[in-house]
């Protein structure tokens, strides 16, 4: 019996810290929020199109031979795959990269801000061979490149 | 977490490049663990800030896609030597941690 009542309390205050720490992590991530939140609907998409549509307001972008893409022809380890992704282009607000064969294809979004140059380089995962896109925002209209990757291991699941 | 960012700015013109190396598991969540076959959850980070000067020169939003212990670069013009740059990140478990290099 007094296990029981023991069990209780223990419930009782577990839940109200439970509680109490969820309502102090709302209150804490809420200015957060505000500035930048993470873009959880892109990230989670499974097709290129979708995730465009949610990181970038849409989908349809005209492949560009100004922007370039650095990445290896055969990534051994899919795991880490260098990739570089740069443009002379002028007022480049934003450049997402995306693996077209993982799950979830986008990987990352970059803004740039006052006087970034759209040059930006980065490890990615890639689940098997596929095409690497880029992503540049300039003038609010949305170019891209593509490269393939062949990958010998993949990098995603293990 | 401390020290777990280390960056080098070096400036050539007036180009200043950043790169950096952060020390993260970046777990995606897919991943299950060899010994008990359960999910590794999700442990990546998702948000980088690069300030400088007092300006964002750069910010990211990264998915679980990012390989393990994060390497990025980027550049920015307007810097100048002994500038303070700083780089922030935030995981998706709410862990954060930050680091500062003087341009040179």
């Amino acid at each position: 019996m007094s296990m029981n009542i023991k069990r209780r309390v223990f419930l009782k205050g577990s839940l109200a810290a439970g509680t109490v720490g969820a309502a102090v992590g709302a209150g804490l991530l809420a200015p957060q929020a505000v500035v930048a939140a993470w873009n959880e609907k892109a990230f989670k998409s499974e097709s290129v199109d979708d995730a465009l549509a949610a990181a970038m307001g849409e989908a349809s972008n005209t492949a560009s031979d100004a922007i370039k893409i650095k990445a290896p022809d055969i990534a051994e380890n899919g795991a880490v795959v260098p990739v570089s992704v740069s443009t002379d282009m002028a007022n480049v607000e934003s450049i997402a990269l995306l693996a077209e064969g993982n799950n979830t294809p986008l990987i990352a979004t970059f803004t740039l801000g006052e006087g970034a140059v759209a040059d930006v380089s980065t490890r990615i995962k890639m689940g098997k061979t596929s095409d690497v896109i880029a992503i540049v925002k300039s003038d609010g209209k949305l170019l891209s490149a593509r490269k393939s990757v062949k990958v010998t291991i993949g990098g995603c699941g293990g | 977490m401390a020290k777990s960012i280390k960056i080098r700015a070096k400036i050539k013109g007036d180009t200043t490049t950043v790169k950096c190396l952060m020390t993260h598991p970046m777990e995606t969540g897919l991943r299950k663990d060899s010994k008990t076959g359960k999910l590794i959850p999700a442990h990546f980070i998702n948000e980088v800030m690069a300030e400088s000067g007092g300006k964002t020169v750069m910010s990211a939003e990264w998915s679980g896609g990012i390989s393990k212990n994060p390497y990025l670069s980027f550049a920015f013009t307007g810097g100048a030597k002994g500038d303070d740059v700083t780089i922030t990140w935030k995981d998706n478990q709410g862990g954060t941690d930050s680091g500062t290099a003087k341009v040179s």
